[in-house]
């Protein structure tokens, strides 16, 4: 498969720390100058952006992470005033407020070759017809790979997501090569497909480039063999781009590169915060080296990995890390969608006054993630009418839907049963073991 | 301000020169790759070279969604898809939708039309736009997107949907502009109320509307309620999507069609034939820059007049006036074309057979809401609550799964739909335009 | 004239009934009347029994969702064309019906309907001018 850039994605190792060294002077440099957080925070530790001599030097550099969002919203940590900034996007916040990241006009450049790169490895070139099934909007999955596949040149459709009907005589009638999505929804396209009696040798699909959930080799193999393509992972998070921080190669399938020359990825223990050897797992914490408008400093990605440098049959000479295998917070993904708890009590206190104890519960149906939003009926949200009772449900369910960004089923239920089947603690039942399962299996 | 001084100003003669060049280009292209146009323009006896005069496009066949739709999907594109880099599609009459493609120019054209719509209501690179139209294949998010990163403005691409989210994101990202369906810009002013905010109150003081037909009294009320100036703007994504007129911030009177780019016409939709200057008949346009699907006289269905007369702006492209109304059934709903077809393929498919039914479409608030009523006869008749509220649930989620609108069906009993002699009416649009 | 009902939240789930059923028998709560309307997932029971303070206290006190709600209870005979006699009048009245479930009295051959109208002041004006049988609360326990 061609690389998008050989140039940089095989550079030898020893050229690859001086460029990484290079970039992290000059991206402390500004955010010290031009980011009030950041230098009251390395004022703090008295730390100056020159003290900083060597890669090893980074551990000597205060973390950043989303409560620094929350406490700097909107703006505050950009290092570019606003006329300089063309994009905004923002991702779930811990509360109510959102986490707002902002692009300059190269930040986007640099995005688009990102994913371009994405695109490469996962065997797309300009003859392809890439079927973009991620939801567009403040969401950075739909735009990061659009903008990618039009830097190869290939012919993007920007179907969204949702609709899967559609989707399906879409990729059939307009003969689409590439599907790009989360991988559940790829196992879901199947399953609607056994449905409609659409073969998968009715469509030209051939490459799959899925994202933005955890998933495991057996679900790999099980989306290859009925769509009939050829699938690689991609990851990547708004704060610190979007897709394209790193990437599977169809050579080897196993292993993310890291665009280094981009990022500076550290893996430390999340209760210590030390920094852990490579090919141990932790905590994911990524320093951005050639950002514009939000440079991020030692960013802690709450995403539990492990990082490792190996020879690879594709060429490329990058860093590469596991796929992630969970959470040190209690966030969960649903359809790609990131989910605090946090929002959800939020939600349900705006609407009765009170917060009715609730339980979030997440299954897998036909592969497609469902969220319910268990909530006991108390006195404030229950009523005589059959009416008026649904549409309190019809109010709460509209409520976090927009509240969280997908569709929640409401469910009340009898004041008991939440604490006698699950403790009052307990927030967050998942119920998509698909993990264990497929591993199993 | 105006983005491209030089096109958007050209005096009379030399626009005129400029697109009987470019509509001979056009029908060269079409006539040597397409061979459903060879054919139509052989059956009428032309050839390229015997187009003379812009008087001579009177002669061509018309082009209608029907076109579109027999050559599915890809029958009327002059490139190979290789040279195709994006696919849009809009709503068809019946399932299969419209499809449009682009080359890489195609979309350079689209933005560079999009940048000129922006510019004539007064945005300019300073500005922070919330594009709350609809991404994905819908015309109306990517256009507006692509123009607004052309004239170096600062992109929120919220995307239609989650109002209060969008009321959050105005006041604390300090949005300047707003681009969306003058009915959700209503819809947003009464969210912020409820939220407590006054919409004056916020840094808004421009906003594109289009995609549904609105009127004055429409715009002086979203103009009061936001402190804002409201700019019509006028596409459809057969066209190239949003971008074909827009409104200038001078005259907010009429919509400037970008003649180097589209010939318009108002034709009588009965005969076909072409109404003298200055009646209401429906808009037909002819593309003479697109690449990769150029349309001959393509019949929008939209009824407008056409506009001559010098502008303030300075702009020498004519305009047209407000979109009054359409020649076929197609129903907009919060932006969303939709053919009542489509609908009645949908109940088929759930059912099995064909039931009575209504569709109502009324406007809650500023919100188009859409209620199907299906009769319940013995077929589907249950006696368990749950399960006619299982088929009524089935319904609706196959309507947004295929046409992309959220309705509420409702099952009411059997003969209680009137019936009507002839042709059935289907629809009853309640909303007062 | 208006009676009390009790409504109670259930699941749609099986034994829910019984254990409400069982709770009041437990605690000699008599019920006189009952209904239960289902939608996919939950249900709403309403009841009629002899002491509501009570019923309501002990099924709170198993952490049911319980509400008292005002009712119309009236009296027709049991005989064709009862029903229909009551409703005419308050149809004409635009009174609407939200929901309304009957019992037979044994001793009396007479029906004794519950009624809840989205109008309920109106409907009792309505129902007196017409010289309908009108339950109050203790008549009601006394059945």
């Amino acid at each position: 498969m061609p690389i998008f850039e050989p140039e940089f994605e095989c550079m030898p190792v020893d050229e690859l720390k001086i460029l990484q060294l290079y970039r992290l002077k000059k991206v402390l440099r500004i955010v010290y100058e031009n980011v009030k957080p950041y230098r009251k925070k390395m004022d703090e530790r008295g730390i100056k952006p020159d003290d900083i001599k060597s890669l090893e030097n980074i551990k000597y550099l205060p973390f950043t992470t989303k409560d620094d969002f929350r406490e700097n919203y909107p703006y505050g940590l950009f290092a570019v005033p606003m006329e300089k900034i063309v994009r905004i996007h923002s991702s779930s916040g811990t509360t109510g407020k959102p986490t707002v990241v902002g692009y300059t006009k190269r930040d986007l450049e640099t995005w688009s070759t990102l994913t371009a790169r994405v695109l490469s490895a996962g065997g797309v070139t300009s003859r392809d017809v890439v079927h973009i099934a991620f939801g567009y909007g403040l969401f950075t999955g739909g735009f990061g790979l659009h903008y990618g596949a039009e830097k190869i040149g290939a012919s993007v459709i920007p179907v969204s997501s949702g609709q899967t009907k559609r989707q399906i005589m879409i990729m059939k009638d307009y003969g689409s090569t590439a599907l790009v999505c989360t991988p559940s929804y790829a196992l879901h396209i199947a399953e609607v497909m056994k449905e409609m009696g659409v073969d998968k040798s009715e469509l030209k699909l051939k490459y799959g480039l899925f994202g933005a959930e955890p998933w495991t080799e057996s679900m790999r193999r099980e989306i290859e063999t009925r769509l009939g393509i050829e699938a690689t992972d991609n990851y990547g998070l708004s704060e610190v781009m979007g897709p394209g921080v790193s990437y599977e190669c169809l050579e080897a399938k196993s292993g993310l590169h890291i665009a280094e020359d981009h990022f500076l990825v550290e893996v430390i223990d999340p209760e210590t915060e030390e920094q852990l050897p490579e090919g141990e797992w932790g905590e994911l914490v990524i320093t951005t080296l050639t950002k514009e408008a939000l440079p991020l400093i030692r960013y802690r990605t709450r995403d539990i990995t492990k990082i490792y440098r190996e020879k690879c049959s594709c060429g490329r000479t990058l860093i590469k890390m596991a796929k992630p295998s969970g959470r040190t917070d209690d966030m969960i993904i649903v359809r790609g969608v990131n989910i605090f708890p946090s929002q959800v009590e939020e939600a349900l206190l705006e609407i009765s006054g009170v917060s009715p104890h609730y339980v979030i519960v997440v299954d897998r149906k036909d592969h497609l993630d469902e969220l319910e939003v268990w909530v006991e009926a108390e006195d404030a949200i229950f009523f005589d009418s059959m009416r008026k009772q649904k549409e309190m449900i019809d109010k709460i369910t509209e409520h976090l839907t927009q509240a969280l960004g997908v569709k929640t089923i409401v469910k009340l239920v009898e004041p008991k049963t939440l604490e006698r089947s699950m403790g009052k603690a307990k927030r967050v039942v998942d119920r998509r073991d698909f993990l264990k399962n497929y591993e199993k299996s | 301000m105006i983005w491209n001084e030089e096109f958007e100003t050209l005096p009379r003669e030399a626009l005129e020169a400029l697109q009987l060049k470019r509509l001979k280009a056009t029908i060269e292209r079409v006539y040597y790759t397409v061979p459903f146009y060879r054919r139509k323009l052989d059956e009428v006896g032309i050839t390229p070279d015997s187009i003379r005069s812009l008087e001579d496009l009177k002669k061509i066949p018309f082009t209608t969604k029907d076109d579109l739709r027999e050559n599915y999907p890809f029958g009327l594109f002059t490139v190979p898809l290789k040279q195709i880099v994006r696919i849009h599609a809009s709503s068809g009459t019946t399932g299969k939708p419209t499809v449009v493609g682009y080359t890489r120019r195609d979309i350079e054209t689209w933005s560079e039309l999009m940048a000129r719509s922006l510019s004539a209501a007064g945005v300019t690179k300073e500005d922070i736009i919330q594009n709350a139209y609809g991404y994905g294949l819908f015309t109306g998010g990517l256009g507006v997107h692509y123009g607004a990163e052309k004239i170096g403005a600062t992109v929120i691409p919220v995307s239609g949907g989650q109002s209060k989210r969008q009321i959050t994101i105005m006041k604390d990202f300090g949005s300047t502009v707003l681009t969306c369906t003058p009915s959700y810009a209503l819809h947003l002013a009464e969210v912020a109320q409820e939220e407590g905010l006054n919409p004056r109150d916020t840094k808004l003081r421009v906003g594109l509307f289009g995609a549904e037909p609105w009127s004055e009294e429409m715009r002086k009320q979203i103009e009061e309620l936001w402190n804002i100036k409201a700019i019509d703007i006028y596409g459809l994504s057969e066209i190239i999507g949003p971008g074909v007129a827009v409104e200038c911030e001078e005259a907010q009177s009429g919509l400037h069609i970008f003649e180097d780019h589209f010939i318009p016409e108002i034709i009588d939709p009965e005969t076909g034939e072409s109404l003298p200057y200055g009646e209401y008949g429906e808009l037909v346009i002819t593309t003479i820059t697109k690449e990769a699907l150029p349309l001959l006289r393509y019949r929008t269905r939209d009824i407008t007049r056409l506009i001559k007369e010098p502008c303030i702006c300075g702009r020498t492209h004519m305009r047209i006036d407000r979109i009054r109304g359409r020649t076929d059934d197609m129903l907009i709903i919060r932006g969303v074309n939709v053919f009542p077809s489509q609908i009645e393929e949908i109940l088929v498919a759930t059912e099995g057979v064909l039931p009575h039914y209504m569709i109502i479409i009324d406007r809650e608030g500023s919100l188009d809401v859409v209620e199907v009523q299906v009769e319940v006869d013995e077929s589907i008749f249950s006696d368990e609550v749950k399960k006619l509220q299982t088929l009524a649930r089935k319904i609706e989620n196959n309507i947004k799964d295929m046409i992309g609108i959220s309705v509420k069906v409702k099952l009411v009993e059997p003969k209680t739909l009137q019936r009507f002699e002839g042709k059935a009416k289907r629809v009853i649009d309640k909303r007062k335009l | 004239m208006k009676v009390e009902q009790l409504s109670v939240f259930l699941e749609n789930k099986a034994g829910r009934l019984a254990e409400v059923a069982k709770i009041l028998g437990d605690n000699g709560i008599n019920i006189r009347a009952l209904s239960l309307a289902d939608t996919t997932d939950f249900g709403i029971l309403r009841l009629i029994v002899n002491d509501n303070e009570k019923a309501k206290e002990v099924l709170k006190d198993e952490r049911f969702t319980v509400k008292i709600t005002e009712v119309i209870a009236v009296e027709v005979d049991d005989r064709p064309g009862g029903l229909a006699s009551i409703l005419l009048p308050l149809s004409e009245e635009g009174i609407n019906v939200e929901y309304m479930y009957a019992f037979v009295e044994k001793s009396k051959n007479k029906a004794v309907l519950v009624f809840k109208f989205d109008d309920l002041d109106k409907a009792i004006e309505v129902l007196r001018k017409n010289n309908v049988k009108i339950l109050t609360n203790e008549e009601i326990k006394q059945l």
